[in-house]
């Protein structure tokens, strides 16, 4: 009948407002725990959270060396052009030629923070660090080589 | 004993003692004038600060820390950099209007202090139809609130003056409803002898279920008219900028943010009077006891708790709910306030001539 369920539509709907106010009080009541950071004050002692996202780094292990094979992938799925791969042909043992990673240019400025390049990428080689203290007084500082001089690719990727 | 009635008495009777009767009331209506002016600042001040905390805690963040002890100067910043901002009236705006709009907002203010008791026997203007004229008064804020959004001649400013405009015109009859119930029980409009009425208890104890009824109503009903979230259709962030103040900056915006919170003030000093019994302290029938404990604590702190208690229900509501859809806001008024409160209207009126009230 109409009546009834008009009845029922204000009693369910009064029912789930009192749910909400009563999830408010309790934080308004019991604010102890806050999410928030005091950031300027606890630098030293910083809790990020884990999947925080602050800059796209190459990972080097202790030879100097990263897993990129300059393929290009997470140049391909960045949305905002922030990666540029410059390749080179390296000679390898065999003699055949390769082409190799020569410089990983990422434009920081650009940047999202999307994710989507770290997901692209077939061998891992890159990751998103959560360093976040990012400002500079020139906006060439940002442009940055993430590989580092003389790295080389590590051996078995391919 | 130091209470506000004492105070305007011995400063009513120094005047007339020192000065002839005209001089007296120039002098009266100009204290008056400036404690208005003073009460705003402080309320602005307050509710600015008490808005902030309230939101931050109920979304567990600690609001603003910086100013002053635990933050609580913040507001007082916030003023001063209001003050030293730039009045700008853009190039295609009708310049009168535009500049007129804050004024109007903030004289509806005013003049809807005037009938409010805050103490026992303190009140500037003790007038027959007390009730009446707030209904009225009030519903002038919608006209500075359409100059605003037609003077600025921006789009966004007018479609939320126009919202504001179907919101209010609409809220105003179910606040009006819930109102006249009590105006039905007391039978009378004037607002001290409503809180007289209430002597032997408050109308939300007496009144039982239909009076509680009356009372969300009312507290529904003037939310949406004071323009607050979640009935912030007319401002509404994240679709219209901020509404019909998108184009005031500097103080012009401060008398509209201010005049938000003062408006806010009186709905609830409205409701405190008409449902819990103003400035009078929590009494129950009879018991001479009891009631005689209550009334040793000043009626100034009555009247100011209880507006203050509806302040934060206002404010909770506002960190609760989210926006409503103007076609959601709408049927929520016509679809099930105003039959609600037509009904409820009848069921206490029927209450009202059976006396089955305490
Ligand atoms: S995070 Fe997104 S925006 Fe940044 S480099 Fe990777 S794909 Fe590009
Ligand atoms: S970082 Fe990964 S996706 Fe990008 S070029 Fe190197 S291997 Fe390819």
């Amino acid at each position: 009948m109409f009546i009834v369920k008009y009845i029922k539509e204000v009693f369910s709907g009064l029912k789930s407002l009192a749910i909400g106010l009563r999830l408010t009080l309790y934080y308004f009541t019991h604010h102890k725990e806050i999410i928030t950071q005091q950031y300027p004050d606890n630098r030293e002692t910083l809790n990020l959270p884990e999947r925080f996202k602050g800059e796209v780094v190459m990972l080097h292990d202790e030879n100097n060396e990263h897993a990129c094979t300059g393929c290009t992938a997470c140049e391909l799925a960045c949305p905002n052009g922030t990666i540029k791969i410059i390749t080179k042909f390296d000679i390898a043992t065999d003699g055949k030629k390769k082409k190799a990673l020569d410089k990983f240019v990422y434009h920081l400025e650009l940047c999202t923070m999307c994710n989507l390049c770290i997901v692209a990428c077939p061998t891992d080689a890159i990751k998103m660090a959560q360093t976040f203290e990012h400002s500079v007084y020139d906006r060439s500082e940002l442009t940055k080589i993430l590989n580092k001089p003389g790295s080389e690719i590590r051996e078995g990727v391919e | 004993m130091w209470s506000f009635s004492n105070i305007s008495k011995f400063i009513d009777n120094w005047l007339r003692a020192t000065f002839n009767p005209i001089w007296t009331m120039v002098i009266e209506m100009v204290i008056a004038g400036v404690c208005v002016i003073g009460l705003f600042a402080i309320l602005g001040l307050v509710l600015v600060i008490m808005e902030r905390k309230v939101s931050a805690w109920m979304q567990i963040r600690l609001g603003p820390n910086r100013v002053g002890p635990k933050g609580m100067l913040q507001s007082l910043a916030d003023t001063v950099k209001l003050l030293v901002k730039e009045g700008m009236t853009p190039a295609g705006a009708d310049k009168f209007l535009f500049n007129l709009a804050p004024f109007i907002a903030m004289m509806v203010a005013m003049l809807l202090m005037a009938p409010i008791a805050f103490a026992k026997d303190f009140q500037m203007w003790d007038l027959n139809i007390g009730v009446l004229y707030v209904s009225a008064v009030s519903s002038i804020m919608v006209i500075s609130i359409l100059i605003a959004g037609w003077a600025s001649n921006n789009k966004y400013s007018l479609m939320g003056a126009m919202r504001s405009g179907a919101q209010i015109v609409s809220y105003e009859l179910s606040a009006g409803l819930s109102i006249l119930s009590i105006v039905v029980l007391s039978g009378s409009l004037n607002l001290n002898d409503i809180i007289q009425s209430q002597a032997d208890g408050w109308w939300i104890f007496k009144g039982h279920i239909p009076v509680i009824i009356a009372f969300i109503i009312f507290i529904i009903a003037v939310t949406a008219e004071t323009n607050r979230a979640p009935f912030d259709l007319a401002e509404a962030e994240s679709e219209l900028t901020a509404g019909f103040h998108t184009e005031y900056s500097g103080m012009k915006f401060a008398l509209f943010f201010l005049a938000e919170y003062v408006n806010v003030f009186i709905v609830c000093a409205i409701g405190a009077t008409l449902f819990l019994g103003g400035w009078m302290p929590f009494h129950i029938g009879h018991w001479q006891g009891f009631n005689h404990v209550m009334d040793y604590i000043p009626s100034s702190i009555w009247f100011f708790g209880k507006t203050f208690f509806l302040i934060f229900l206002i404010m909770w509501f506002r960190w609760t709910f989210p926006r409503l859809r103007i076609d959601q806001l709408l049927n929520l008024e016509w679809r099930y306030l105003l039959p609600i409160s037509m009904f409820n209207i009848l069921l206490v009126t029927l209450m009202a001539i059976l006396g089955w009230h305490f």
